[in-house]
């Protein structure tokens, strides 16, 4: 009896010393990857400046302001100014004329005829 | 453990048999037994003491084995941190208030060279000046074969297409460095607001960065702090507006004949700054060299706006005539004298052309821009007073805007504030200061009296600051404004849509050498707000040295220049700012009623 909880006393131990042995690998293992992706960040920030400069470069106002100007008979884009707005009561809505074309009879001027093809 | 009796039996009858005292006998197996309690106990108490001792024994060597490891090794950083915070050494970015960016950094490179290490040094500079024209070939040959060079800076940042080419040359003499740059990805924009930056100390695998003007200087701290972890910084400035002023600007000051022009846009309300513009300028990519010749205020660094400190002229009459009415010396209803002789201190005051408006109420002495009537006005108030409500307006001070260039824009005042100065003054003469002053001074008006701070950061909600005008006062100096636009001096200033208002104002330039003024040279000043019933914005427009001549005779007042320039600004930059046009009833035409 004795020499069993020995045993198993020295094999809990030895179970034991593998698992303590196995995380400290995996915790190494884990800070390692998070050094590496601190490096991928560190690159991918320097990499969103450049691409946010770029873009600021880009979207100058001088620049588009050209950009509009080359391609003003495309586009005929013009300055905002106070006579372009409006209220909705100056739009002059178009005047459709209404078209029917699959007219449903619904007044009852013939009524009893009907009535009486139903209930004949 | 067997216990020996005290009285054996055996002993005692053996003892009394022999005639002895039993008693002894239990004395001494008492003494016996005491002293193998004694021993026992001794023996005990002396392993506890071992033990003890043992534990500390432990406990120190592990404290002093954990001292030497601590003071032996190297420091390094935990690895494992909870969070992502790291420090971020690159100077902070600038925007708008938007948020678009206004500087930004690029990584590029520096070129230098060893010339000890090079092989073909002659081929090699002969290269270098095909890929960089406005390097010199002869110094540079003369550097690469000298001796005792082992160092020289080639360039100081250069593209990356450049990096390459220069990479092509193939000699292992030249070599590159990292750098960090600033980029003004806006060019011109904004460009004085910014100023510009530079290297200072310079290493082969960094340099610092350093503001050398403009807000980039006044922040230089604050921007190189690593505990910002990159926050940009955000300004009032809206781009899109800096942008179409600045166009405008350039524009009037081109049909207008001028050599320079400046305009301020703020925010009534906050105080906030939201185009601030100053012509000519420059690229603050190329920041162009401080001039060693000439005047300082003919160079594109100059800050009109901000360090142009000029005679502000007739736009300085409102001010006089919101202060009399504020003490209740007058009402817009008030009718004043303006007819000839007016005389202060053996000077005579003259009108525009010599007009003669006879006797008219302060509202007319505004709308017409009286000299006269407005320094009678200023004579009611008195010089101490008047001195008391510009210094509380501002004009005696620099305004404390957050540029080093700030405090070049102190006011010139007289030195003898005499009974004259004080009537010149009172109509824009004797007294310079910056547009900036006046946009401040406007500011207070506008908003019902109170006074607030040009600033040229972002800021949340109002920002008022003393109480220098009642509100019934500002709204009536706000429809003498209003009037002026309307039936005065300014009325192309008139924008359909948007109730302007605004007072111009034309002054001499002084000679630069002293002795009066020159005859065929003005600084032209609009100042307005709109929209008039409830100003949101405060708008400065002033051209240097204007001419119009569409007319037989060239005009250089602030009615013909100034004012068609604000105006158009004003046309462009109101929708922009989100202001709705509001028409007067009667102009929509083509609206049927729908029902009779």
């Amino acid at each position: 009896m004795r020499t069993m909880l020995y045993v198993t006393t020295f094999l809990g131990l030895i179970g034991l010393a593998f698992w303590a042995y196995r995380e400290n690998y995996q915790t190494q293992a884990a800070l390692d990857h998070v050094a590496d992706l601190h490096g991928d960040i560190a690159d991918a920030r320097a990499r969103l400046a450049i691409l946010k400069a770029e873009w600021a470069y880009l979207n100058r106002p001088d620049r588009l302001r050209e950009l509009s100007e080359i391609n003003f008979e495309r586009l005929g884009l013009l300055p905002m100014r106070p006579e372009q707005f409006g209220k909705v009561d100056q739009v002059s809505f178009p005047h459709v004329p209404l078209v029917v074309t699959d007219a449903i009879e619904v007044t009852s001027a013939n009524a009893a005829a009907a009535d009486e093809e139903l209930w004949p | 453990m067997t216990r020996t009796p005290l009285r054996p039996l055996a002993r005692i009858l053996q003892a009394r048999s022999n005639g002895e005292n039993p008693d002894a006998i239990e004395r001494e197996n008492l003494r016996i037994r005491h002293e193998q309690m004694r021993d026992k106990a001794r023996v005990r108490a002396e392993g506890r003491l071992l033990v003890i001792g043992a534990m500390f024994f432990c406990a120190f060597v592990v404290i002093g084995a954990r001292m030497g490891l601590l003071s032996a090794t190297e420091p390094s950083e935990p690895r494992a941190r909870a969070t992502g915070a790291s420090i971020i050494a690159s100077r902070a970015d600038i925007t708008d208030r938007h948020g678009r960016l206004l500087a930004t950094n690029m990584e590029t490179h520096s070129l230098y060279a060893h010339p000890q290490q090079m092989i073909e040094p002659l081929r090699a500079a002969k290269e270098l000046k095909a890929i960089f024209p406005d390097l010199d070939e002869e110094r540079m040959i003369k550097d690469f074969t000298d001796e005792k060079r082992k160092f020289l800076w080639v360039r100081k940042k250069m593209s990356p297409e450049q990096m390459q080419a220069v990479h092509d040359i193939g000699e292992p003499g030249l070599l590159f460095g990292p750098r960090e740059m600033r980029l003004y990805p806006n060019g011109a924009i904004a460009s004085h607001i910014l100023g510009g930056a530079s290297f200072g100390r310079e290493g082969v695998d960094s340099a610092e960065v350093v503001g050398t003007a403009g807000i980039e200087k006044y922040f230089d701290e604050e921007l190189r702090d690593p505990a910002r972890e990159g926050a940009p910084l955000e300004l009032s400035i809206d781009l899109t507006i800096q942008a179409a002023t600045e166009r405008v600007l350039d524009s009037g000051m081109r049909l207008m004949n001028a050599k320079g022009a400046a305009s301020v846009l703020m925010d009534v309300h906050t105080g906030e700054i939201l185009a601030m513009a100053s012509l000519p300028d420059f690229d603050p990519n190329d920041r162009p060299r401080p001039p060693t010749n000439g005047s300082p205020s003919d160079s594109p660094l100059f800050n009109r706006a901000v360090q142009g400190v000029y005679e502000l002229g007739s736009a300085f009459k409102i001010l006089a005539a919101s202060q009399a009415m504020e003490l209740g010396i007058v009402t817009p209803e008030t009718i004043i004298d303006t007819r000839p002789p007016f005389r202060v201190g053996g000077h005579a005051i003259g009108e525009f052309e010599g007009h003669n408006y006879g006797q008219i109420s302060v509202e007319e002495v505004i709308m017409n821009s009286s000299n006269r009537g407005t320094g009678k006005i200023a004579l009611a108030i008195g010089t101490e007073r008047q001195k008391d409500f510009l210094r509380r307006l501002g004009f005696f001070d620099p305004v404390p805007l957050e540029m080093v260039e700030a405090p070049g824009g102190k006011p010139l005042i007289p030195q003898r504030w005499t009974d004259l100065s004080t009537v010149t003054i009172s109509y824009g003469h004797g007294l310079s200061a910056t547009p900036l002053h006046l946009a401040a001074a406007y500011s207070a008006i506008a908003n019902g009296g109170h006074l607030v701070t040009p600033t040229l950061l972002k800021r949340k909600g109002t920002s008022y600051g003393d109480t220098v005008l009642s509100e019934e006062v500002a709204a009536n100096a706000r429809h003498m404004l209003r009037r002026v636009v309307k039936d005065g001096t300014a009325s192309f200033g008139d924008v359909p849509g948007y109730h302007v208002g605004g007072k111009t104002g034309t002054a001499d330039k002084p000679r630069e050498k002293g002795g009066g003024y020159y005859k065929d040279k003005t600084i032209t000043t609009f100042a307005s707000m709109f929209p008039a019933e409830a100003p949101k914005y405060v708008l400065i427009v002033t051209l240097d040295e204007p001419v119009e001549t569409s007319g037989p005779k060239p005009r250089r007042t602030a009615g013909w220049t100034s004012v068609p320039v604000a105006a158009e600004m004003i046309g462009r930059i109101a929708p922009l700012l989100g202001l709705r046009p509001e028409y007067d009833m009667g102009e929509v035409t083509n609206v049927t009623l729908a029902r009779q």
